[in-house]
């Protein structure tokens, strides 16, 4: 089976708009939350979210290009932007060669719920615009990046809720190790609009930590009040080793595992088994033995039962061994659909420099806490061999590896 | 309204959805070509037309629309028709 690299990383996120900004964030535990009246004034029961901007694609994209793309979109290019710069892949070399995209996805909420307005006041389908029906559905990502960057390879949309963008990094990984592809765009998206997250906030789910914004995301933490939602997008350039030397392009990190399974239970409260024998199936298909795991990306949304259960499955997989642990939610806020996509690329940033990204907000540790090695601080060491957790409702689990690269 | 403020607007609201240069919207130029329009932008061109003037343009209307000014002259039979 062939070796599969990761030529080009693109973050748009609540903690920076490109790597650097994003290392800079992590480095030094800043948060992207903030409150927001209006979410308040719509009916929610919290008015936290990650702030994320719309990137202006005027100039830089045709009207008929932006046209299908709904909010997701729109940082999906700007991530995808950035990771394919990094590859040294430009437009005549996707227009010359097959390149793949599988990205996670699993809503468009508000390109759904605007549509159906226009249609309640105007009771005419054609006012609805060209672009409806291509921001409507849950393909709208893969459909206008591989139309905008004339990708022609493996396409589709992989929506396994919040293990989404995981999920599409393990079937890319899987794609190119059986050599069916040399190259595919792997990532998540994920809208931040609060017409996408109403009902998850009607669940109870999120924090109302509302006067301390930054603190609010407390995954591990005793004081948790629950999660803070977040979005934006990330991209990464999954090649084969031979097609990455070939072309002389920069190999950021390896994949080397990835897990995967399903809880078979209750749709909304997870269990240890199902991410244990996702974590399990990872380390075994990586041929690492567990120690020799640097640092695990938690999934840890700071919900108690989400937190409890993660932190009981990494330590039976680790048994005695406590390698360094954070949840990076503790300063994005839940990227759901994105969150697999865009840990992964802050674990390679992390890896590339040389750091673990401290779980902020961890002041008094949850029971569960108590048995892992987390960090609440910033620690500079080496990350050679990163896992990374994504677990989503319906009980869908993913684990990746990524290793520092050595020839 | 006035033909040459609606006219003023037609070029406005054009050449801002279809991100064109305002001074290629000339009488006699052919408006599908001007605004570079395929079968999805007639789309749209249906929804602004509604959303500045109130009133849907139906696909038949189309057929005789060649150039700016027939566009001009239809949307200012159009105003000037009592609503059916």
């Amino acid at each position: 089976m062939r070796r599969v690299v990761v030529t080009g990383i693109g973050i748009h996120s609540c903690i920076g708009y490109s790597v650097d900004e994003v290392r800079d964030s992590l480095f030094n535990g800043r948060s992207g939350i903030v409150f927001e009246q209006a979410r308040k004034d719509m009916g929610f029961r919290s008015g936290l979210t990650g702030k994320v901007d719309m990137p202006d694609l005027k100039g830089k994209i045709s009207r008929r290009e932006r046209i299908g793309m709904a909010e997701e979109g729109f940082y999906a290019y700007a991530a995808t932007e950035q990771a394919f710069n990094q590859a040294k892949i430009d437009l005549d070399f996707l227009e010359k060669n097959e390149v793949g995209i599988l990205y996670g996805n699993d809503s468009s909420a508000k390109a759904v719920v605007e549509s159906s307005e226009i249609m309640r006041e105007k009771k005419d389908t054609m006012l609805l615009g060209s672009g409806a029906i291509f921001q409507g559905m849950n393909s709208t990502v893969t459909m206008n990046l591989a139309t905008i960057f004339k990708l022609r390879g493996i396409n589709f949309t992989i929506s396994g809720a919040c293990a989404s963008g995981s999920h599409a990094i393990g079937i890319g990984y899987f794609m190119i190790q059986h050599g069916f592809q040399e190259i595919v765009l792997c990532g998540g998206a994920q809208e931040v609009n609060p017409e996408s997250m109403a009902s998850f906030d009607g669940l109870s789910a999120f924090s109302t930590r509302e006067d301390e914004p930054h603190k609010a995301s407390r995954p591990f933490d005793i004081h948790r009040d629950g999660l803070v939602p977040s979005g934006g997008a990330a991209s990464l350039i999954l090649e084969s080793y031979e097609s990455a030397m070939k072309r002389g392009a920069p190999i950021l990190a390896e994949v080397i595992g990835y897990g995967f399974s399903s809880n078979g239970s209750h749709i909304s409260v997870p269990n240890v088994d199902g991410p244990l024998r996702s974590l399990k199936m990872a380390v075994e298909q990586s041929g690492l033995k567990i120690t020799d795991i640097d640092y695990v990306n938690a999934h840890a949304t700071a919900t108690p039962a989400g937190d409890m259960n993660e932190a009981k499955a990494i330590d039976m997989a680790f048994g005695d061994y406590k390698p360094y642990i954070s949840s990076t939610k503790s300063m994005t806020g839940h990227e759901c659909w994105m969150a697999g996509a865009s840990e992964a690329v802050y674990s390679i940033i992390m890896m590339q420099n040389g750091f673990v990204a401290p779980n902020i907000n961890l002041i008094e540790p949850g029971e569960e806490a108590k048995m892992l090695n987390i960090t609440a601080e910033t620690i500079q060491t080496k990350v050679d061999t990163v896992l990374s957790n994504s677990f989503g409702f319906g009980g869908t689990n993913s684990t990746i590896i990524l290793k520092k690269f050595v020839k | 309204m006035k033909r040459e403020e609606i006219i003023a607007k037609i070029i406005s609201f054009m050449s801002e959805e279809f991100e064109v240069d305002p001074s290629t919207i000339q009488p006699d130029a052919n408006l599908m070509q001007t605004l570079d329009l395929d079968s999805l932008d007639l789309v749209d061109l249906v929804v602004i037309i509604e959303k500045n003037f109130g009133f849907k343009v139906e696909a038949k209307d189309f057929v005789n629309i060649k150039t700016f000014n027939d566009f001009y002259d239809y949307v200012c039979t159009k105003l000037e028709k009592p609503a059916e």
